[in-house]
């Protein structure tokens, strides 16, 4: 939208006596908050499945100093992003969480901070001698606290990043943080539980093989009684050609599930040999959100045995967020090389470029009509946006599945620029706060984006938000309602796809006609 | 005596100021980078990314995209500073030994050098003004933000003094830096007896002095920023460094 009909707009409904804040309005600084914001933390169980210690060692202290002495001779960014930043202040209205809580210390900086200034206190000669000089101060079990309540008050969604003049992501040090916290058997529940459940079972919901096997033959029910043909939803089929990873959230939660539909249907009407993989049944790596480069690599290659023992030739990832920064540009890293899969396609490839294929080169023919009941916005999702690519261009990220919604629906439009593309903000649930005990900054973190949807939906009659993320479709679901929006606002991004894609054998509405047709 | 003094001084705070920088570059260069995460979207390309790193550099662009205030005093400020240390190169070269092209452009710098010093306070004022005013950024300000910032205020003032106000005797100067150049070792030429001059030098030495060890690593650290010097390619190129290798042989510890 030029900025001419925005200010347009803006009179207009100024005239209309509605006003609308800025989807990135400033809040007023509320200091500490959130500070007690505490989410549950993990039993010694879920620490020693991970390979963490189960209980706080008595000379804690020094093993968290240890820990940061060794991630800073382990990763580059930890060690120049901490002595890098200059407290330009570029990045202090950046976060959601500040935007919506106003507590100074979900800054980016001031979250850094939190770290920085005990890295100062023991690892450089100011920080050593004239510590109030420079902001350093000792580790203490408040600090501890401190760190255990704002790192996880932090999607890793790396908006701070794109604005920073070095670049120094927040994320960074928040998987450092809790990393380092890990160390001390101070983790997080929701996340490392999730963990251990992948690496037992497969997957972060903790389906078991029969389980999935079960649910997809009722899919296939169900598929079969919309649409008339058999579309099946193939489980650990050996020498299929491609395998699917996809988030389990799509076996499980709306609307989820009708974009895994929506897969289905294109691999159907492509007539593609697939499979799902009970081993491999999570597309998901929260090893990443706790910054542990082995539980990451664990997960990772539950894929690659998978794809050795079905014998695939091509890996694609479903619709998910996180996932696909660990796929796209981790995963070569952690689990490859891959140089046993059909060298003519990127490994892995997203869902969204696959379908984006099959449309530009004319395979898929879309009925956009049936999505014509609503107005569709996309909500990039910013581990897709700020640390991934589709296709071969800097960009394809966000045009691709732009074009896969637009190749479906007749109606669409694009939220305000600074809320969009690089500059996305994430839906607050994202890189570990998925969990009801972090509810209140899930909230308050998803405040910007829910004015941005308002926007759109009071000034261009946008209905419906897509998204390719199974975190923040799960967390819109949760945060719509609270912003007085119909929870069933969210859509997949395949979910349209599903709606609208014909079908070449479905049987037409006018049975006899179609049947004599097939028979010539 | 002062001039012994300021002698040695200079010869210790440019030894601590190469070799701690040069040390620092060096812990940046070992510490391996064992994940791509260039911010996307990112070049593909490396010179794409030198491109990238260029825009950054001399543009300041993540900066300009992020606030516009704290980049038009951030930007005056750094190319200020870039052309008064241009204009100072004339006080520590010798022309018998500097081609003339490039003593022809040092001459042409000077009078723009000159201004530049205003630009460079000015800018320094602004940021000093939001860190007092705008409560985000007093509230993430240690103390040091401020002293440095007073400190290159008061580098800057007091080179401006002696510009415009109470001139040194800079053929005197520029002797004391050449016998300091050409290592005339205790056989320095006298610095000129100047009260601006000295606190100038001593201001300017505090600077090279905490260099290595303050946030004016940002300098050094920008080049080194995972998240802008990354090629996006991780697809194509598989990106493993030595530890992660050491887990795939199960050689090697964590």
């Amino acid at each position: 939208m030029s900025d001419l009909d925005k200010s347009e707009l803006d009179e207009a409904l100024a005239g209309a006596g509605i006003e609308l804040p800025d989807p990135l309005e400033m809040p007023e600084m509320k200091p500490g908050a959130m500070g007690d914001l505490h989410s549950f933390e993990a039993y010694p169980q879920h620490e020693t499945d991970l390979g963490f210690p189960g209980e706080r060692p008595d000379d804690w202290k020094e093993v968290v100093i240890d820990k940061m002495a060794d991630l800073r001779t382990r990763y580059r960014s930890f060690r120049v992003y901490l002595d890098s930043c200059v407290k330009c202040g570029a990045c202090t209205d950046k976060c959601h969480y500040y935007l919506g809580s106003g507590d100074p210390k979900n800054m980016p900086v001031a979250r850094q901070d939190l770290m920085r200034s005990v890295y100062r206190r023991y690892f450089t000669l100011p920080g050593k001698y004239f510590p109030w000089l420079v902001g350093a101060r000792d580790l203490t079990e408040d600090v501890l606290d401190e760190w255990y309540n704002y790192y996880h008050q932090c999607s890793q969604c790396r908006r701070c990043s794109v604005y920073c003049p070095y670049g120094i992501d927040t994320a960074e040090i928040s998987m450092a943080a809790r990393e380092i916290m890990d160390s001390i058997g101070k983790g997080q529940k929701y996340c490392n539980e999730i963990i251990a459940k992948v690496h037992s079972i497969g997957n972060n919901l903790g389906m078991p093989a029969k389980a999935i096997l079960a649910t997809m033959e009722d899919f296939e029910e169900e598929l079969e009684e919309d649409t008339g043909i058999a579309i099946k939803l193939p489980v650990d089929k050996k020498g299929a050609d491609i395998l699917l990873v996809t988030p389990s959230a799509d076996f499980f939660a709306e609307p989820h599930i009708d974009g895994l539909f929506g897969y289905a249907k294109v691999f159907h009407e492509l007539g593609v040999d697939w499979t799902l993989s009970t081993t491999a049944s999570e597309a998901g790596n929260f090893g990443m959100f706790i910054g542990s480069y082995e539980n990451m690599r664990k997960v990772s290659l539950r894929i690659r045995e998978a794809a050795l023992e079905l014998g695939v030739k091509r890996i694609v990832f479903g619709e998910c967020g996180h996932a696909w920064r660990v796929g796209y540009a981790f995963l070569n890293t952690l689990a490859g090389p891959w140089d046993f899969l059909d060298p003519r396609y990127p490994v892995p490839q997203h869902i969204c470029e696959f379908t984006n294929d099959a449309i530009e080169n004319g395979e898929l023919k879309f009925d956009k009509t049936k999505n014509d009941h609503m107005t569709l916005t996309f909500h990039d999702s910013c581990n897709v946006a700020r640390a991934t690519r589709m296709g071969d261009k800097p960009g394809g990220q966000f045009e691709i599945p732009r074009a896969v919604i637009k190749a479906a629906c007749n109606n669409y439009h694009d939220m305000e620029d600074d809320t969009i593309g690089e500059a996305t903000v994430c839906c607050g649930g994202g890189g570990g706060i998925l969990t009801d005990d972090l509810m209140d900054i899930r909230v308050k973190g998803a405040q910007p984006r829910m004015r941005a949807l308002r926007k759109v939906t009071e000034e261009h009659g946008v209905t419906n938000m897509a998204a390719i993320c199974a975190i923040c479709k799960s967390q819109f679901a949760k945060v719509l309602p609270k912003y007085d929006f119909n929870m069933e606002a969210i859509q997949s991004v395949h979910q349209l796809v599903s709606n609208a894609i014909i079908m070449s054998d479905a049987p037409k509405e006018d049975d006899t006609k179609s049947k004599s047709k097939k028979e010539d | 005596m002062i001039t012994t003094i300021f002698a040695l001084a200079f010869y210790f705070a440019t030894i601590l100021l190469i070799v701690g920088v040069g040390y620092r570059i060096y812990e940046y260069t070992i510490v391996p980078a064992p994940l791509k995460i260039a911010t996307t979207p990112a070049p593909t390309t490396t010179t794409g990314v030198v491109y990238r790193m260029f825009r950054e550099v001399a543009l300041f662009e993540s900066l300009f995209k992020a606030n516009k205030w704290i980049w038009i005093f951030g930007y005056m400020f750094h190319v200020g500073l870039l052309l008064v240390l241009v204009r100072h190169l004339r006080y520590f070269l010798d022309p018998r030994f500097v081609p003339g092209i490039v003593w022809y452009g040092l001459e042409l710098i000077q009078p723009i050098g000159k201004y530049a010093g205003f630009a460079m306070i000015a800018g320094l004022a602004g940021l000093w003004a939001r860190r007092v005013l705008v409560n985000r950024v007093r509230y993430i300000s240690s103390p040091s933000d401020h002293l440095m910032l007073a400190l290159l205020i008061a580098i800057g003032a007091s080179g401006m003094i002696m510009q415009y106000v109470n001139p040194t005797d800079i053929t005197s100067l520029k002797n004391f830096f050449m016998s300091l150049a050409y290592f005339n070792l205790f056989d320095w030429q006298p610095l000129p007896d100047n009260l601006f001059l000295m606190g100038h030098l001593t201001l300017v030495l505090t600077l090279m002095i905490i260099f290595p060890y303050s946030k004016l690593l940002h300098a050094p650290g920008i080049f080194f920023s995972p998240s802008r010097n990354q090629v996006d390619n991780p697809r194509e190129v598989r990106h493993i460094v030595p530890w992660a290798k050491s887990l795939e042989d199960g050689s090697g510890k964590k």
